[in-house]
């Protein structure tokens, strides 16, 4: 038997691959990371903002320590007709400190990256996997364009497109609408400006979640997080919508930026960066087996995301570190087999990961099944009842309420109504029993 | 209206001096609806249909797959660029 390079080698420097290698460096055993960027991050991008009390779990001094934009204060819930829309807001309570934090990848992950190498973990930038090591059935570690590194255990992090996990035929292949487009714009604009425009206290952040607009009647949805001095704006789009459409993604992204909702709140800022990443949005039923003999799936590469919450990097962070307790359980027993590493599905399982994903995992399919009526005819309904309730136009209320109704069941017959009804409360109904 | 081109622009790359996107141009040829050219957030492919070929930007490329996904063929051979290549972000 050859010799180990490493007890646990984790592919990819995202939020999974990190918390793994963060976990199994306390753990006291040689982890290596290996990263294709020039650094942990470099690659990387998200809406974005972490959750607090997930990253506490695995960064426990981030508040502190971490380069964080914005503690989020505010969401707002934006639904856009063509060149209106109705905006209700939420301010948090944050007497108890913010429940999320708006950040810019490239800098929290190489943040993340510093913590796990203070613990003890070996950090490769620069390096692309291109194979795993499979001897007598087993993962025995990873090939890169230059070397083989062995290790007992292989942590598979390598994100969205997971590759590796195509390459061993680990994953089926991703359908398209089972996965976003995400584009998204960093624009440049002043902390003044900022907290005038969106009406925050200094240092507070505020959330825009936008369903219409460019994307009425598909399933995309817009997003719109403020930072110190620079706002991301973006949409994610499923890809079997894009598909069919006729726009390019970054279409609807300017489109968005130019409605009349949003289009105040961005005068005079300047585009300072252009990012676009995929995302797993197939759910449940789209995770694969997550453990193998030598080897575990954490993060997107195991489509671990929750879209309808835009929650993916706490799951992907908490996967993580799950993947390396059971890594650290297997080599503390020395057994590195299917069986043992099974244990990483359980604490999945057990956790609100699963939980959330099993609540949630007809939602999406439905919501694509359904686009036209939950993203297209309900928000532009919602936004003409608003447009009949504000006018003051000298018709009877009775009678503009009326053929508000009648219009109604014109465009969408009572059994439509009703049958659209039963789904939402069925979907209701499989998230809270 | 903004042009891609000057979105890519504010994109820090290092362009690699072979493609990690290699179509199968027999299958690009005689594909009817070329996905790849609508698809892609960074107008990475153009048909040319004078050369019969699938021009292909790789230098523009963001990484994110999407043509990959989407191509209904199969047709692309999708890598990340080699080390030290591709993309990298900063304010993303």
């Amino acid at each position: 038997m050859k010799e180990f390079d490493a007890d646990i080698i984790i592919v990819g420097g995202g939020a999974a691959g990190m918390a793994a290698a963060l976990t199994a460096a306390k753990g006291g055993v040689k982890t290596v990371l290996v990263e294709r960027g020039d650094f942990c991050g470099s690659k990387n991008m998200f809406g974005g903002a972490i959750y607090t009390t997930p990253t506490l779990e695995v960064y426990p001094d981030f508040v502190r320590e971490a380069p964080l934009e914005r503690g989020i204060a505010k969401h707002n819930y934006a639904l856009l007709g063509k060149n209106d829309g109705t905006v209700f807001s939420y301010d948090e309570g944050i007497e108890n400190g913010y429940h999320a934090y708006s950040v810019f990848r490239p800098k929290w992950d190489r943040w993340c990256a510093k913590k796990a190498e203070e613990a003890g973990a070996y950090i490769v930038p620069s390096t692309v996997v291109t194979d795993l090591i499979k001897e007598d059935g087993k993962f025995v570690g990873i090939k890169t364009e230059n070397e083989e590194y062995r290790a007992k255990i292989t942590i598979l992090a390598d994100g969205v497109n997971s590759l590796l996990a195509k390459k061993c035929g680990l994953r089926k292949p991703m359908e398209p609408k089972n996965a976003a487009l995400s584009v998204k714009q960093t624009l440049s604009l002043s902390k003044e400006k900022i907290e005038d425009r969106f009406n925050l206290d200094e240092n507070n952040g505020a959330v825009y979640t936008i369903m219409g607009g460019p994307m009425l009647g598909i399933t995309g949805l817009g997003f719109l997080y403020t930072n110190i001095d620079t706002i991301s704006i973006g949409v994610g789009i499923t890809l079997s919508d894009l598909n069919e459409g006729e726009k390019a993604p970054y279409v609807y992204l300017e489109e968005l930026k130019e409605h009349p909702c949003l289009k105040p709140l961005l005068k005079g800022a300047e585009v300072k960066e252009y990012s676009a990443h995929l995302i797993p949005e197939g759910g449940y039923n789209a995770i694969p087996q997550l453990y193998f003999d030598g080897l575990v799936i954490a993060g997107d590469a195991a489509s671990l995301v929750n879209n309808i919450h835009w929650e993916g990097s706490n799951l992907a962070m908490i996967s993580g570190k799950y993947a390396a307790l059971s890594a650290l359980d297997a080599i503390k027993k020395n057994d590195f087999s299917a069986k043992e590493l099974s244990s990483y599905e359980k604490r999945l399982n057990e956790s609100f990961i699963i939980k959330d994903m099993k609540a949630y995992k007809n939602v999406i399919s439905s919501i694509e099944n359904n686009s036209d009526a939950f993203l297209g005819f309900y928000p532009e309904k919602i936004n003409e009842f608003f447009a009949a309730f504000t006018s003051t136009d000298s018709i009877p209320k009775r009678q503009k309420y009326r053929s508000y109704i009648l219009q109604t069941l014109k465009e969408r017959n009572i059994l439509k109504l009703s049958v659209d009804g039963i789904k939402i409360a069925k979907l209701a109904l499989e998230a809270i029993l | 209206m903004i042009n891609i081109d000057d979105l890519l622009a504010k994109v820090k790359y290092k362009p690699d001096t072979v493609s990690h996107l290699i179509p199968n141009m027999e299958l690009c040829k005689a594909c009817k609806n070329r996905v790849c050219e609508k698809i892609c957030p960074a107008k990475v492919y153009e048909w040319d249909e004078k050369e019969q070929k699938l021009q292909v930007t790789f230098e523009n490329c963001l990484e994110c797959g999407a043509c990959r996904v989407c191509c209904p063929h199969n047709a692309i051979d999708w890598n990340y660029p080699r080390a030290n290549k591709g993309i990298t972000y900063k304010n993303s």
